[in-house]
This record gives structure tokens, sequence and C-alpha cells, in this order.
């Protein structure tokens, strides 16, 4: 065996040649088992990005008659166009997705408008002008937060605050699209608060030394330095967060009410598209054109909640250029 | 003037601050405060009795144990491999590093209802009811909801905290590690598992960690794999159903039916579910800063 040069592509598997047949076979042996273990750990990486297919492609089978017509009761058509019902379970089942997309987004909205102003102006805060002992503080505190269940933050607002929510603000229901958006808001505060601390804390410290040379004080280095440069970070952050919110089932699930109604009024009842699914899946026909419409909804889900978090994924990637240049 | 301006800003973000930790303070102080009697040895060793107004959750621990603990042995496994190949084979510039990680990264935003869709879809209708036509006859075995289904769903859910958490720890093992190794003629798989994996433990155990704290308190993808309402019995076979902690908070909130007697009950349930995760966080954490302190030394 002739000692090979060392390059870029054999540097892990080239070695020293050693005299004796034993040495060989040995080497031989230590070599097969590398490549195989090589091949064996790409297949499982080519496995990950099977596994995202095979979620969307057996989501979206179940809802596949729909669109080719074939399911009883409901088709793809009529769920976007008049009369605007869900009525699953009545002697005529009406299927339209409109009311629950617009109390999915009702929703939403008012989680990430309770949340964002918290979680962006916490996340300065943080990065900026909290001393260090603070910092090493609030940082694990809300990844507590983080870290409390939905079930949990669902029957928190459930059992404790919605009644009084209701007797604070003299709500005509208990369980309506604000209290939800509230309830909603505390899993969203997390993911805005980490990614734009995160931001935050990418922006290299010269920025902040120049700025502060120049006779500006910290908060208007913090404000007009600071947070532009980090600033789509911060937009991945709100994407982000929104993508969270849209799929967040349980929580929605328990206080939001469940009342597929057709109306702009935050203070009514709303169905969203997860807590759809949660509340009829469970007593649904295996097949049955209700059974397909649930389905039609998580791909729908699935593929808003794709395009969110690959937007995300991009702010994210052009805040790391606008730092630190193309990588 | 311009201190005035400066000062209030700085006080309105701390203001900001305050409120998310005081809405973490109400919740926790909340649950201790109403569910610290109820609790006791016997209500986490008991099953419930009297349609769930009295007795313990015993079964719903149980569940949930059972239910994490194969979940793991799935997700460790497969997060570990992929994140050995993030950390230690792929190639930035590559085509396929850059489809896992999209892959990986879109994984983690699936929302968890979406989960338990595909858990239905697939590893029941299409798996279960394979191994059930192939293996039984078409008899209903495997092709059901059971705790061997739920937790392949909330494996697959868990797979990216697992991949995240690793990745990292293997990333902080220094470059020397991995070059004094293959220097001394070692191949690569040997360095891997004598040099770095060791090395790496700690995140290993992390990643362990936040999935199983995940998986105990995730409700949605099991709610049609596998989650029970109420079950006399344990789970003891791979296609039986099971009683899990967050199902069991969801159906007394929701469900139960005397909800004022079941209500101490659901505030224990509930303190117990938020202790667990919260010492699983916690510990999780503690290992992570071991393991940055010494990446810095």
């Amino acid at each position: 065996m002739k000692q090979e040069a060392l390059t870029k592509d054999n540097f892990y598997t080239s070695s020293t040649p050693k005299s004796g047949k034993k040495a060989d076979s040995k080497l031989r042996r230590r070599q097969f088992f590398d490549r195989l273990a090589r091949g064996f750990i790409f297949t499982f990486a080519l496995l990950a990005i099977g596994i995202i297919f095979l979620i969307f492609v057996y989501v979206a089978r179940e809802a596949l008659p729909l669109f080719l017509g074939t399911a009883e009761e409901a088709s793809f058509a009529s769920s976007f166009t008049a009369p605007f019902t869900w009525q699953p379970v009545s002697s005529v089942p009406r299927y339209n997705v409109i009311p629950l997309i617009l109390g999915t987004f009702k929703v939403t909205l008012i989680a990430l408008l309770i949340a964002t102003p918290l979680a962006l102006a916490a996340a300065l805060y943080t990065a900026e002008f909290a001393p260090t002992w603070v910092r090493e503080w609030i940082k694990p505190a809300i990844e507590l937060l983080a870290g409390i269940p939905s079930v949990v933050l669902g029957f928190f607002v459930l059992v404790v605050m919605a009644s009084w929510l209701q007797s604070t603000f003299g709500f005509h229901f208990r369980l309506n699209a604000l209290t939800a958006g509230m309830g909603l808001s505390l899993a969203v505060i997390p993911i805005i608060y980490t990614v734009t601390e995160d931001a935050l804390s990418a922006v290299p410290r010269h920025y902040r030394e120049a700025s502060l040379a120049l006779g500006a004080s910290a908060v208007q280095t913090a404000r007009l330095v600071v947070f532009p440069a980090a600033s789509p970070g911060i937009g991945a952050a709100l994407i982000l967060g929104f993508g969270r919110a849209i799929g967040e089932t349980m929580i929605v699930l328990m206080v939001s009410g469940n009342a597929a109604i057709l109306s702009l009024d935050p203070t009514v009842p709303a169905r969203t598209l997860s807590a759809t699914i949660a509340a009829e899946l469970g007593e649904v026909v295996f097949g049955s054109g209700h059974y397909r419409m649930l389905f039609l909804l998580g791909t729908i889900l699935f593929v808003i909640t794709s395009v969110l978090n690959w937007a995300g994924d991009r702010y994210n990637r052009r805040l790391r250029e606008k730092l630190f240049g193309p990588s | 003037m311009r201190t005035a301006i400066d000062r209030t800003f700085v006080g309105l973000t701390f203001v900001a601050t305050l409120i998310i930790l005081a809405m973490l303070g109400v919740i926790i102080g909340n649950v201790i405060f109403h569910g610290k009697d109820r609790l006791s040895l016997e209500f986490i060793t008991t099953a419930p009795e009297n349609g769930m107004t009295a007795g313990g959750i015993f079964p719903a621990i149980f569940g949930t144990a059972l239910l994490v603990l194969l979940m793991s042995l799935a997700a460790v496994p497969f997060g570990v491999l992929v994140a050995i190949y993030f950390a230690e084979y792929s190639r930035r510039d590559s085509r396929l590093y850059r489809w896992t990680r999209m892959a990986v990264n879109n994984l983690a935003g699936v929302p968890s209802i979406v989960f338990g869709l595909f858990g239905l879809g697939f590893f029941i209708q299409t798996i279960g009811r394979g191994i059930d036509r192939g293996l039984y006859g078409g008899q209903l075995v495997y092709g059901q909801p059971s705790i061997l289904w739920a937790a392949m769903t909330m494996a697959v859910l868990t797979l990216p905290v697992v991949i995240i958490t690793v990745e990292e720890a293997l990333r902080a093992v220094p470059q020397d590690y991995r070059e004094a190794s293959l220097a001394l003629g070692a191949t690569r798989l040997q360095t891997i598992v004598r040099v770095i994996l060791p090395q790496a433990w700690g995140g290993v155990m992390t990643g362990a960690i936040l999935a199983i704290s995940r998986g105990a308190g995730e409700v949605a993808p099991v709610l049609f794999t596998g989650a029970a309402y109420f079950l006399p019995y344990l789970p003891t076979h791979a296609n039986d159903q099971f009683m899990q902690l967050g199902y069991h908070v969801y159906v007394l909130a929701t469900q139960s039916p005397n909800v004022e007697a079941s209500k101490p009950i659901l505030f224990s349930t509930v303190l117990v579910l938020l202790t667990l995760t919260f010492l699983l966080n916690v510990t999780a954490m503690l290992i992570r800063n071991r393991m940055r302190q010494w990446a810095t030394r």
C-alpha cells in the first residue's frame, strides 16, 4: 500500500500504512466501519427531511377527496363560499372555513397586540439597560414561562382569570376572543422575547461604543443604533410569534368560547382552526366529509406555519448577513 | 431634558419586564396557593375516585412517565444522529445541509395539533393498520390509538428540541480535540464515539430532559393518538391507552361532571405538572450553565 497524499477529501480516511497483513486488515475494518457510520448518519439526516414531507403528505392525503370532489357532503370550493357557517353537526351539515379563519386571525391579532410591546420592551431592557446580575435572573425566568405547558396556561385563564376579566371589563360572554387572546399572549411573549433578545445581543459592541463616543446617551444608542441594527431579527421574532399563536391549540380550545361567529367584535366568542380540530376529531366518523374537512384545516395550518417559519428563518439569516457580512 | 426622557424610557421597558415576571409569579403563586392543601403522598399514589371528585392522579403520572420514556427511546437516538450530522459531517454549502436544516427548523414550527393529525393518519391508520393486516389478519390490535403511537407522535414533535440542544453541545467541543484524535490515527467514527460524545454528554442529557419536559405537558398531539379520559387500569402493553397529566388537567378543567367538586384536585394536578416541568427545565438549565463554564475555561 502506497502512502497517498493528504487532501481535503481523504483527510479522515487516509492513514499511515503499517507493515504486516494483520495491521492492514485491522485498518481496513476500521475504515469500513467508519464509512458505514457515515452512511448511517447521512441516512438519518435524510430521514429528518423525510419526516416533514411525511407530515404534509399524510395530513393533506386525508383532505384530498375534498379537492377531487369525491368527499361526502363537503368540497374544497364550498368551504370558502357563502353561506359562511360552520355547522358540522346538524341535519344539513355546513363546512365553511371562513368563520374559523376569521376567528383564528382575530384571536392571534389580539395576542400579538398584547405580547409584542411587552416582549420587545422587556428584551430591550434585558439586553441594553439591565445590570448583569438582573439579566441573569430575567432570562431563566422567561425560559420558565416558556416551559409552562399550554394546557396550564389555558387552565389558568379559564379557572382563575376569565371571571375576573368578565366582571372587570363587563364582557357579555365570559369566554371570548379577547380572553383567548390574553391567554395566548402568555404563550407568545417568551418566543418574541427570546428571538428579539438574541438579535439585540448579536449586535457587535463597537456599534454601541461608536454611538456613545459620539455623545449619544444609552437610551439613544439603544433606540437609534442597536434596535435598527437588529431589525431583521425583530421581524423574525414577530413572524415566529405569529406562527406560534396561529397553531396554539389548548389555550384557545379552553378559553375562546368556541363559537364559530362571523364577527369582528373582540368580545364575542371565537372558534379557531386548531381548536376546531381538537374539539371535533374525537367524535368524527372515519372517512366522512367532516373528517376530511378537519384534515383540510390541518393542511391549512401546516401551510401557513411553514411559510411563516421559512420567512422567519430568512429574516434571521438577513440579520446575520447585515451584522457579520455574507457567510 | 434628555436624561428625563431617557429615564422614562428605561423605566417603561423595566415596567414591561416586571409585568411579564409578575404574570409568571401570579400563575405560580396561584397554583401553589390553591393546590398545596390537597397535595399529599396519597394524592400522587392513588387513582381517581367518584367521577374524579376524590382520590389521586397516580395513573396520569404513570402514563406520562411511560409516554416520555417511550418517546425518549425514539427521539434521543434519532436526534443525536441528526445532530452529529450537523456538527461533524455536514458541509455548509451542500444541498443536504440546507435541506436538512430547513426541515428541522420547519418541524420546530409545526403546530402541535397537526402532529396529532399526522399521528392519526400515519402511525395509526397507515402503520398500525398495516401491522394489523399483515400480522393479525385484519384484527384491530395496533390500528387504534395507543401509548406506543402517542409516544411516536410526541417523539416527532420533540425531535427538533433534541437536535438543536445536542448540536450546540457538539459544537462547543473544541476543535483541538478532533484534530488531536485524528492525528493519533483514529477514524472519524472513533473520534466521535470516544472523544466528542463523552465531552458532549451533558448536551445529550439536556436535550433529553428538555424533550421530556415538553412531552409531559403537550396535550394536543395525544388527544387522538392514545390519551384516555379515564382508565381503571394502568397501561401494560404497547397498544394500551393511557392517562396523561396534561390531558387530565384539560379533562378536569372542561369536562368534569362536577366542576366545583373537582377544582381542588384540578389545582393540585396542575401543581404536580408545573413542579415536574419546572424541575426538568431547571435541571436542564443547570447542566447547560455547567457546560458553558467548561467551554470557556
